[in-house]
């Protein structure tokens, strides 16, 4: 647990809060990007912990909640085929598609395995050479080196049952589509601590200047989220706007080479649809020409069928900071885990989800709020 | 624990197939070579449809099915899971275990060794927990029908005289307390469960509770208001079941809730909150608060359970809701699990 604690230690949290509620004394408006982030904000307690002249607001970055229904429909028909065994990280099954989710496909008889790492996805079509196995590769920048990586052994292995169905998306792209839109309040952002370990902070830079916004690189611990916090607080009060590393123990300027390669080598970008904001050009990975065998939309035949999206859901509101999770009418209420109306109630990373579960709304816990 | 003491008898067959569910002649070969001469008490060897026993207080009644896998995990197997599970749910409703039953679904194919293993440690462990195992079953299904051993138990206690234990009892002000670190069971069968092992020594927390709480209600009696074991759903969904039968309030100090290092450890990497992790030799008391130090004071004093804490009070707050405060200063609600736990992508 080194490098965990010293990031939970007591009395550094008490530290940068009492900094904080000295400095952070005007109104703003930071958006943690990362839904890991978020998880973290609101699992820990530190929003009510926070000074109220700070505003946080939950950024895009649960990949389980931006993937679009249409790709979840497609995993689950791709599970359905009596060839297919369909391999996924665990939290994409609880996913409602247009008719039911991967965990209910499952039960009807679906060969679904819930794994860790896409190499093991990888072994299991080594292991069964009369199934196809396709790994469902969601994520952002952080998944995709592995995701890339399995498609890299499985083609030098000479395997040729297996493909992935990729739902990768991209970062920075997104904070660019919120900033322009006219609407938003985002002051400050603290940048995706993962997301950058493999990408750097390079990306960052343009949009630092061009929308004239400090981007703090964060972490996921409380002591890492009060710090980056705690930097952008102070480079708003100085009028700054420079990307700064909070991170440093992990993330580098340039990232991580060796697995941009990787990434490189299979993916290409494209335009993506984003459940709850819709479609952000170049904000995606597909797998490229190289490698079209591995990739389960070419190899089954997929066209993506465009499902409409609820259109009660206020995420978008939400994700440029106009409004909290509970000021949605149908929060809590007609919009749960279990039925979800949009994407930030989907994964308990998502904003909603993450309010629903750990801290429910001012009506229903006076205490919490 | 895996006992290796007990040499297997001279079988004429290595794997168990639908014949010995046949009720047949390898049906009593199974069951006299092996289940009857291990398990052997005056009751079983009767060899009746049931068991007659003479029961002269207030009972406590339980069932229970175990369908664990892997069946072998470190620190037990499923049938130490069988025993204990079972004397564990009686010790809760404070009674001291004497009578259990015993069925088995066996998939065809199972080697017979494993059976035998099983075997052995279900006799070891109603030997430590002082019970009988005095009536059972075993049926074969085709093979892809089952998954190698299902067990069932059902067990009898005699509810000790001054037990008063019901959810009705709790109130505001009683102490929360926790025997032992949280999600060792849980993380030692994920860590050999097919597609996810990982080295590591940790160990699943089977054992028997019925002794320890069975000296506790003596020393305590009707101080102690209420005890569940933490199995399935792990201590979150077993106080969010209290909080919600009471409706009175539950907060948690995540301070004071045990928890080993290398199990943290296992659970960051798995993405798992350890307060939703199965454990199966744990139990939480609802004491009074006069009581509550000399309680656990006196659990700490026993062997292997040094680490048991106050974790929390019941308060009139938030009825029907778990708060933990935690180790950063918040505060969060610890919810009830919309499903099975999930590991997250990131």
């Amino acid at each position: 647990m080194k490098y965990l604690n010293e990031y939970r230690n007591p009395e550094l949290i008490q530290h940068y809060l009492t900094e904080l509620h000295k400095r952070a004394l005007k109104p703003c408006t930071i958006m943690e990007v990362c839904g890991g982030q978020t998880h973290s904000l609101v699992k820990n307690g530190i929003l009510e912990l926070l000074p109220p002249a700070i505003t946080m607001v939950h950024g895009p970055g649960c990949p389980v909640c931006v993937t679009p229904v249409s790709i979840i429909d497609e995993a689950i028909f791709l599970s359905e085929q009596p060839e297919v065994i369909l391999c996924s990280y665990g939290d994409m099954l609880r996913v409602p598609g247009t008719q039911k989710s991967l965990l209910e496909a499952k039960a009807a008889g679906a060969d679904i395995r819930i794994l860790y790492s896409p190499l093991e996805a990888v072994s299991l079509a080594a292991q069964h050479p009369d199934k196809e196995v396709v790994f469902f590769a969601v994520g952002f920048e952080t998944t995709a080196p592995a995701n890339a990586l399995s498609v890299v052994m499985a083609h030098k292995q000479g395997i040729h049952n297996y493909s992935i169905l990729a739902s990768q998306v991209l970062v920075p792209p997104a904070m660019v589509a919120l900033l322009n839109d006219p609407e938003n309040r985002i002051d400050a952002f603290l940048a995706a601590g993962h997301v950058c370990t493999i990408m750097g902070t390079d990306a960052y830079e343009p949009i630092a200047r061009k929308y004239k916004k400090p981007i703090v690189v964060t972490g996921f611990e409380p002591v890492d989220l009060l710090q980056g916090i705690l930097k952008a607080v102070v480079q708003l009060e100085q009028g700054l706007n420079q990307v700064e590393n909070q991170y440093s123990r992990i993330v580098t300027t340039e990232g991580n080479r060796k697995a941009q390669e990787t990434i490189d080598a299979v993916f290409s970008v494209q335009d993506r649809n984003w459940r709850g904001l819709g479609s952000i050009p170049q904000s995606g990975y597909e797998v490229n020409e190289q490698y079209q065998h591995y990739n389960a939309r070419m190899k089954f035949q997929l066209h993506e069928q465009q499902v409409e999206e609820e259109r009660v859901c206020i995420s978008g509101a939400i994700m440029k900071g106009l409004k909290k999770p509970f000021e949605c009418p149908h929060f809590g209420k007609a919009c749960q885990p279990q039925h979800p109306l949009g994407a930030p109630m989907v994964s308990s990373e998502g904003a909603c989800a993450a309010y629903y579960h750990y801290q429910p709304s001012k009506q229903q816990t006076p205490h919490l709020s | 624990m895996m006992h290796t003491s007990c040499p297997i008898p001279k079988f004429d067959f290595d794997i168990i197939t639908l014949a010995h569910g046949s009720g047949g002649l390898l049906t009593q070969r199974l069951l006299e070579w092996g289940v009857f001469d291990l398990l052997k008490n005056d009751a079983l060897l009767q060899q009746h449809d049931g068991a007659v026993l003479e029961v002269e207080q207030k009972i406590a009644f339980s069932t229970d099915s175990y369908v664990v896998a892997p069946i072998f995990f470190p620190g037990g197997t499923i049938g130490d899971l069988a025993v204990n599970g079972t004397v564990n749910d009686l010790s809760m409703c404070g009674a001291a275990p004497r009578y259990l039953s015993l069925a088995f679904i066996l998939e065809e194919g199972l080697p017979v060794l494993d059976f035998w293993k099983v075997l052995v440690s279900i006799r070891d462990a109603a030997q430590k927990a002082g019970v009988m195992i005095v009536t059972g079953d075993t049926k074969v299904v085709e093979k892809g029908k089952g998954d190698q051993i299902f067990i069932n138990t059902s067990g009898i206690g005699y509810v000790h005289p001054k037990a008063y234990i019901h959810h009705q009892r709790i109130e505001p002000g009683d102490r929360i307390i926790l025997s032992g670190p949280v999600a060792n069971h849980g993380i030692a069968i994920m860590s050999r469960r097919e597609g996810l092992e990982f080295e590591t020594t940790i160990e699943s927390d089977t054992r028997n509770l019925n002794i320890i709480t069975q000296q506790l209600i003596e020393a305590f009696g009707d101080a102690i208001h209420f005890m569940r074991d933490p199995t399935r759903g792990g201590v979150a969904t077993v106080l969010n079941e209290t909080a919600r039968q009471t409706n009175w309030g539950i907060t948690l100090q995540q301070q004071a809730i045990p928890l080993e290092e290398q199990v943290e450890g296992a659970c960051e990497m798995l993405g798992l909150d350890p307060l939703y992790v199965a454990n199966e030799g744990l139990f939480l008391a609802v004491v009074n608060r006069q009581s509550a130090n000399a309680f656990v004071s006196m659990l700490k004093a026993e062997k292997g359970f040094e680490q048991a804490a106050i974790i929390g009070t019941i308060v009139e707050e938030h009825p029907g809701t778990v708060v933990l405060h935690n180790k950063a200063g918040g505060r969060s609600v610890v919810p009830f699990l919309t499903g099975e736990q999930l590991p997250r992508i990131c």
